[in-house]
C-alpha cells in the first residue's frame, strides 16, 4: 500500500512564496537583521530588451559598415565649464569608491578607460594616486560623507560630480562594513579601523535646490570655473530632478536607474526603491527639452547597461552618454567561472556572487585584503576593460549605421519600437506593429 | 594695504586674485569692503595670507581654506569654512548653520553664536564657539574638537565618532551614542591650550567633555532602536 493517495500531484511551489521569498524569511528569522549585498536590482523589471530598433528600409537609408563614418565622440560640460571633457566614446566608467574596490581594480579601470579615450569616476572614499595616475580623465565625486574631500584633489580632477543619490538606493547613504575598513581606507576616511561605516544620506551643508546652486557656485569658484560639474541622481522623479539640477547650474546630469550596482546596500532597498532606467530617460530628456537645454546640459544614464544595443537605446531615447559599473567589474574579472571552486566555498556560484561588502572577493576586485587584491593584474584587467569598451562602441555604431546615422547621437526615439505595452509607455515609443504609444493621445 | 571694493570688482576677480597669489607674496593682508552677503567669498585660498571680510557675508565663506587666515567682521551664512584643511577662520559675529562642516584641519573661531549643525561631520578641524551652538551640532563628527563656551542645542554629537566635544553651559540633549566623558587633567590642559590659541578667555576646568560611547561602531541588532 502506498503511503499517499494515487491522486497526489507533484510538489507545487508558490509564485508568491517563491524560493527566494522563503529563503529571505528564513534568513531574517535566523539573524534578526536585514540582508545586505552588492549589485543592483536582480528581479525582472522593464528594460532595454523590451525595445527594438527598426533599422533602415525603403524610406530610410543605412550607412555602409566599416566605410562610412559614424561618430561616437561626446563633449560634456559645454554650458559653463571653461574646460569641457571630450570623450571618444559614449560610455564612461561610473563612480565606485576605493574602499569598495581595491587599489588594483581602480588602476585597472583607469587603464581601460584611458586606452579607449573615456573617463573614470572616484567614489565615496576620495581620490587615490592609483586612479588619478592611470586615468586620463577623472571625475571627482562630492558625496554627502565628504570622505577624503580635498581641494587639492578637486583641482586635480577633470570634472566634479555632486552625488545626490544612486539608482540602487535613492535616499540612502553609503555603507562599508568593518571587514573593508583597513588602515589605508580608515585613514583616507578619517575613521577608526574596522568599524561598520554608514555614510550620510544628506549633504551636510546644503538642503534643497537653492542651496545646491550656491554649492555649485562655490565649487566653480574654487576651481576657476574650469571643470564641468555633474549632478548625479537616482531615478525617482527624473523630470523634476533634472529640471532642478539644471536650475542649480549643473553642466551634466547623471541619472542612475534601479538596476544600477552598489557596493553594499540593504536588499529591500535595492529591489524596491527607485525606477528602472527605461522609465526615467524620457522624463529627464523632456525636462531638458522644456528648458531648451537638451544637448546643452548633457545627460549621462546608467543602470544595467550590458551591450551596445543598450547603449544605442539610451542614446536614441535622448541621453548623451552612458555610465557602466557592474559591467566594467565583470570585464575586469568579477564573477569569472574560472573561480567557481572559490565561489562555492563562499556559498555562491559564478554569475550570482554579490557579497561584495564582505571583502572576500576571489577575483580581487571588491576587496581590501592585500593577498586577494594582488590577484588582479591591473594591466591585464585594464586591457580586458578596453576590449569590452571597444565592443560596446562598435555594437552601438553597428546599430546607428543600420539606422542611417552618421553619429550615434543622431539615433532618435523614431528608430525604436517596444515589445510590451509597459515598455512602450515608459520609453514613449509605439508598441511594435502599431502606432500606439500608451499614455499619449486620447485613449 | 590691499583692498577690494566689491561694488567695483566682481567676486570672481577677487577670488581669482586671492587664489593666485604666489607663496612668497608680500601682498599678505587684504581687505574686502562694500559686501552684500556674497556667497563663496574667499574660498579655495592656498597661501598664508590674511583676508579681512569687512561686513556680513553669505554661504561658504572661506570654504576649503588652506593656510590662509580669514577674519569675518560681521555675520556669516551657511557653511563658513566648510571642509577647511588648515589655516584660521574667525567670525566676529554669529554664524549660520553647518559652520565648519566636514572641516579637516585648521581652527575656526566664532565669537558670537553658531546655528544648527555646527561642526557636522567634522574630520579634524578645531572649532571654538564663544557663544552657543544650535541643535544637531557635531552630527557624525569624526575627529577634531568642538568647544562651546555657551550652551548646546538638542542631539549634540549624534552618531559621533572620535571627535571631542567640550561644553561649558547646558546641553539640551545628547544624540545617539554620545555620552559625557571624564574631564582628566590631560583634557583640561588640551582644552586650555586650544582656548588660548583661539584667543577666547574661559576656564577649561568649567567645561564638560562629551564623546562617543562607541556602541554603534559595529552593527548589532540589540541597538536597533538607536539607528
Ligand atoms: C562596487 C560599486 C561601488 C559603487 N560606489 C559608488 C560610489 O561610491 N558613488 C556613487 O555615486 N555610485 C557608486 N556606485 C554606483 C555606480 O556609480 C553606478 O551608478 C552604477 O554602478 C551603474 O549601474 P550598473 O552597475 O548597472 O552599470 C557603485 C557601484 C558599484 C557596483
Amino acid at each position: 500500500m502506498s503511503d499517499h493517495s494515487p491522486f497526489h500531484t507533484p510538489p507545487r511551489f508558490s509564485s508568491t512564496f517563491d524560493q527566494d521569498a522563503i529563503a529571505q524569511i528564513q534568513r531574517a528569522a535566523a539573524t534578526g537583521i536585514y540582508d545586505i549585498r552588492g549589485g543592483g536590482a536582480k528581479r525582472k523589471v522593464p528594460h532595454f530588451d523590451d525595445l527594438l530598433f527598426l533599422g533602415a528600409s525603403i524610406s530610410r537609408y543605412p550607412l555602409e559598415g566599416y566605410r562610412e563614418k559614424c561618430g561616437t565622440n561626446v563633449t560634456l560640460g559645454t554650458r559653463f565649464a571653461k574646460k569641457p571633457i571630450e570623450l571618444k566614446i559614449p560610455v564612461t566608467i561610473a563612480g565606485m569608491s576605493f574602499g569598495a574596490l581595491s587599489g588594483n581594480a581602480k588602476e585597472a579601470l583607469g587603464r581601460g578607460a584611458s586606452a579607449m579615450g573615456t573617463s573614470t569616476t572616484t567614489g565615496d572614499g576620495g581620490m587615490t594616486p592609483e586612479e588619478r595616475g592611470h586615468s586620463n580623465m577623472l571625475v571627482y565625486q562630492l558625496l554627502p560623507s565628504r570622505y577624503g574631500m580635498n581641494p587639492d584633489d578637486l583641482r586635480k580632477a577633470d570634472a566634479i560630480e555632486v552625488v545626490i543619490g544612486q539608482g540602487a538606493k535613492p535616499g540612502g547613504g553609503g555603507m562599508l562594513l568593518g571587514q573593508k575598513i583597513t588602515e589605508r581606507v580608515a585613514k583616507m576616511r578619517n575613521l577608526p579601523i574596522g568599524i561598520d561605516q554608514r555614510s550620510a544620506c544628506r549633504h551636510p551643508d546644503w538642503t534643497g535646490p537653492d542651496d545646491l546652486a550656491i554649492k555649485i557656485t562655490e565649487l566653480r569658484e574654487i576651481t576657476n570655473w574650469e571643470k564641468p560639474i555633474y549632478v548625479k541622481v537616482g531615478a525617482t522623479r527624473p523630470y523634476y530632478d533634472t529640471a532642478l539640477a539644471v536650475k542649480s547650474g549643473a553642466d551634466v546630469v547623471v541619472l542612475d536607474g534601479m538596476q544600477g550596482g552598489t557596493a553594499a546596500t540593504q536588499e529591500v532597498f535595492i529591489e524596491h526603491v527607485g525606477l528602472p532606467i527605461l522609465a526615467a530617460i524620457r522624463p529627464a530628456v523632456q525636462a531638458l527639452q522644456d528648458l531648451d537645454m537638451h544637448r546643452k546640459v548633457q545627460l549621462i544614464v546608467s543602470g544595467g547597461i550590458r551591450n551596445g544595443a543598450d547603449v544605442a537605446k539610451c542614446l536614441a531615447l535622448g541621453a548623451d552618454a552612458v555610465a557602466i559599473g557592474t559591467a566594467a567589474l565583470i570585464a575586469l574579472g568579477d564573477n569569472d567561472p574560472k573561480l567557481e571552486a572559490e565561489y562555492q566555498k563562499l556559498g555562491t556560484t559564478a554569475g550570482a556572487y554579490d557579497d561584495w561588502h564582505e571583502g572576500r572577493d576571489p577575483a580581487g576586485i571588491t576587496t581590501q585584503d592585500p593577498a586577494l587584491a594582488a590577484r588582479l593584474d591591473p594591466v591585464k584587467a585594464g586591457h580586458r576593460l578596453a576590449n569590452y569598451l571597444a565592443v560596446l562602441t562598435m555594437e552601438t555604431q553597428i546599430i546607428a549605421r543600420a539606422c542611417g546615422k552618421s553619429h550615434v547621437h543622431n539615433l532618435e526615439p523614431d528608430d525604436l519600437v517596444a515589445l510590451t505595452v509597459e515598455s512602450a509607455a515608459m520609453a514613449g515609443v509605439p508598441l511594435a506593429g502599431t502606432n500606439w504609444i500608451p499614455g499619449q493621445g486620447k485613449y | 594695504m590691499n583692498s577690494f571694493d566689491l561694488t567695483k570688482t566682481t567676486l570672481r576677480e577677487v577670488n581669482q586674485k586671492l587664489q593666485s597669489l604666489p607663496a612668497d607674496t608680500n601682498e599678505k593682508v587684504w581687505h574686502l569692503t562694500n559686501l552684500h552677503g556674497e556667497h563663496a567669498c574667499a574660498v579655495g585660498l592656498t597661501q598664508p595670507i590674511e583676508v579681512h571680510v569687512e561686513g556680513h557675508i553669505g554661504y561658504y565663506c572661506a570654504g576649503m581654506n588652506q593656510k590662509a587666515t580669514v577674519v569675518i567682521h560681521g555675520q556669516c551664512g551657511v557653511g563658513v569654512a566648510e571642509n577647511m584643511m588648515s589655516g584660521e577662520v574667525r567670525v566676529k559675529g554669529t554664524a549660520s548653520a553647518a559652520a565648519g562642516a566636514t572641516g579637516q584641519g585648521g581652527l575656526l573661531v566664532i565669537e558670537g553664536d553658531a546655528g544648527t549643525r555646527c561642526g557636522i561631520s567634522m574630520k579634524g578641524i578645531d572649532i571654538v564657539v564663544k557663544g552657543s551652538v544650535g541643535a544637531m551640532s557635531a552630527f557624525m563628527a569624526q575627529s577634531g574638537a568642538l568647544v562651546v563656551c555657551g550652551d548646546a542645542g538638542g542631539s549634540l554629537g549624534d552618531s559621533i565618532y572620535e571627535a571631542r566635544l567640550y561644553v561649558q553651559g547646558k546641553v539640551e540633549s545628547l544624540g545617539s551614542d554620545c555620552i559625557e566623558k571624564k574631564m582628566t587633567p590631560h583634557h583640561v590642559e588640551k582644552l586650555g591650550r586650544l582656548l588660548k590659541k583661539a584667543g577666547i578667555e574661559a576656564d577649561p576646568k568649567k567645561f564638560k567633555r562629551y564623546g562617543s560611547k562607541r556602541s554603534l561602531y559595529n552593527f548589532h541588532v540589540d541597538n536597533v532602536d538607536a539607528y
